[in-house]
């Protein structure tokens, strides 16, 4: 360092005149300057920096295969373009609709119907008057979130099944016919629902009741002076001060509405539901995974993510119209 | 009259009340349920749920599925390959969250803003399933245990928590005492900001150790050989796929009746690979409430 110092210094000398490059010098020396001073911040960064690059960056430069014919022999620099090909043979496929749909529905109907749940119950554990209760409560409703998929899926399974499962024999001894629930295809949507609620909704209470909790309490007070109800103080005070954090969660769920969750799909997925529980993520591992076509899958697996990240965007652009915060 | 509708006004409180804590009730035990039928049946001989199939307190405990599972060498390799995989990624995941974070949490810092925006942008668009394969491959981490370790090691969330945890929690005057007396960043850090930031990295280390035991996906995608596959892989295999792969260990385990049958069986395995979780549940549960909150602070 010393040595480029000692060498700039006569540069400026020789070149008096040569105003921009002194000014050069200057802002190189205060930019060395600067780093030398922050160094140990820039060295912490590193790994975090080559994570990112690495396996995040590095697969997104590979989605690039989507637009040519991949073989591993050849690598990704060295497979042939063959441009819009893969597209349009996806536009053209049958299954590609089925699949679309079957992952938009499953979203929306989780949307509509799993979102609210959290809240509801947010605002009913915080009225629950004896806060030893509460808190046991609590630690049973978040314990489900801590469960692996293969787990709950293999309860479910068995519960549910034909031969043996709780439910068909509590069916069989009332007197009705065994159900093959996870066989069939009307069932596999609320099966895939009810277990999201049951291992997701308690824990997503917390979120809601940190903000509950943050609520001003003379709002209550002045709710109760004008004689609301508990009902009405719950309706017209907490839930208009929570509205904000409603707002960014559903914002979230909206930019993830491609995403159905691959574990939980492929645990209930067999070859009799196949029809309705095909979505994206299975889509794609199918035909990555097993059936080899890596190109094709890659195109399906853009073509998903570049529809959610468009809805994303879209949802935090009328968020922000509605003058809320937004994500970003 | 105004003391009857005050009257009135507490009864329909009370009844708001009453619903309340009767749902809660009724989800909590929707919650429960499902353990401890499983936890019951896996202790309940098959000939007693022959009898009847909807009893739920075995009569008499039999370990015959216990035993058996014991004998099952893939369940032991899957519990040793979780434990590691549970331990590395989580040791890594948590040192490399407080050394990203705490530079990343300097607002006036060259950069910081464009490397923020550009993990940022990771959140909402990446290369998807078949890309990520192909990286692995071509870093020969394959069918090794390293392919589920280093592919999660930095999670955008965790970050973003992180990060705003310092932002929010630690006072800037503490670190230009410390500047004053001539320390630097890296001194900063590991002896100033580290201490404070204990609850933090309680929480990160639980949701990273959870995330890690319970995640089979990855293992899928990359491992081939069973005997380097996580528990939950050999989970599904055993529970959900039956016995569809004949030649498998599993199918063996599960055709092999003659100790217990494969429902009880299966039963067992899922207590046996819940169990761990159920035992620290209790003590880690005052620390993701606080985790989950702290990041909720926007700034």
């Amino acid at each position: 360092m010393a040595f480029i110092h000692t060498k700039r210094a006569r540069c400026v000398v020789q070149s008096n005149s040569n105003v921009r490059l002194m000014k050069k010098t200057k802002s190189l020396k205060e930019g060395w300057k600067y780093f030398n001073k922050k160094k140990y911040l820039y060295i912490l960064l590193i790994p975090c920096v080559l994570y990112y690059i690495i396996f995040q960056y590095v697969p997104m430069y590979g989605v690039i295969i989507a637009f040519k014919d991949f073989s591993f022999s050849k690598g990704i620099l060295g497979s042939e373009w063959i441009g819009l090909d893969n597209f349009k043979y996806l536009f053209g496929l049958k299954d590609f609709y089925r699949v679309f749909f079957n992952s938009i529905s499953l979203s929306l109907l989780k949307l509509i119907i799993c979102f609210p749940i959290p809240i509801i119950l947010a605002l009913m554990l915080n009225e629950i008057p004896s806060l030893r209760y509460k808190k046991m409560c609590q630690t049973v409703i978040y314990l489900p979130y801590f469960i692996s998929w293969v787990v709950i899926g293999g309860i479910l399974v068995n519960l549910l099944s034909p031969s043996w499962g709780y439910v068909n024999m509590l069916l069989k001894s009332l007197g009705m016919e065994p159900v093959f629930f996870l066989g069939s295809e009307e069932y596999f949507r609320p099966i895939v629902i009810v277990s999201h609620i049951w291992k997701q909704a308690g824990w997503d209470t917390i979120i809601y009741l940190a903000a509950i909790t943050s609520v001003n309490p003379e709002l209550y007070e002045a709710a109760k002076m004008d004689g609301a109800s508990k009902f009405k103080s719950i309706f017209y005070v907490t839930l208009p001060c929570i509205r904000s954090t409603i707002i960014i969660l559903l914002l979230l769920s909206i930019g993830g509405i491609m995403n159905n969750g691959f574990e939980q799909i492929n645990v209930l997925q067999n070859n009799n539901n196949l029809v309705v529980s095909e979505v994206f993520e299975t889509y794609t591992y199918r035909l990555g995974m097993v059936s080899g076509r890596f190109s094709f899958a890659t195109t399906v697996g853009l073509f998903s993510s570049t529809v959610g990240f468009v809805l994303l965007m879209i949802a935090n652009k009328v968020a922000k119209a509605l003058g809320e915060d937004g994500i970003f | 009259m105004i003391m009857k509708k005050r009257k009135n006004k507490i009864k329909q409180d009370w009844h708001t009340t009453a619903i309340c804590v009767i749902v809660v009730t009724l989800f909590a035990l929707c919650c429960v349920a499902p353990f401890i039928y499983v936890f019951c049946v896996s202790f309940m001989p098959y000939s007693e749920y022959l009898e009847n199939p909807l009893k739920i307190i075995p009569s008499k405990i039999d370990f015959a599925a216990y035993k058996q599972l014991f004998e099952f060498d893939l369940l032991w390799s899957g519990y040793l390959n979780t434990i590691i995989v549970t331990v590395l990624s989580t040791a890594i995941s948590v040192f490399l969250l407080v050394i990203s974070a705490y530079p990343l949490s300097k607002k006036n810092l060259k950069g910081q803003k464009f490397i923020m925006g550009a993990i940022m942008f990771t959140m909402f668009f990446n290369g998807g399933m078949i890309p990520n394969y192909i990286l692995i491959r071509n870093l020969n981490l394959d069918n090794t245990l390293w392919s589920l370790i280093l592919p999660g090691c930095l999670n955008v969330f965790n970050l973003i928590l992180m990060r705003n945890f310092i932002v929010t929690t630690i006072p800037t005057t503490l670190e230009e005492v410390a500047t004053i007396d001539g320390a630097n960043d890296l001194r900063i850090l590991f002896s100033v900001v580290f201490p404070l930031l204990k609850p933090a990295i309680a929480t990160m280390t639980v949701f990273c150790a959870v995330g890690a035991w319970n995640s089979y996906f990855s293992a899928m995608m990359y491992i081939q050989d069973r005997e380097k596959w996580p528990l939950t892989l050999i989970l599904r295999e055993l529970i959900v796929e039956d016995s569809a792969s004949a030649m498998s260990q599993t199918a063996q385990l599960l055709n092999s009746q003659n100790m217990a049958h494969s429902f009880t069986l299966k039963m067992a395995a899922i207590i046996i690979t819940i169990l761990p979780i159920l035992i620290v549940y209790p003590f880690m549960q005052k620390y993701f409430v606080k985790g989950v909150t702290l990041g909720s602070v926007k700034e």
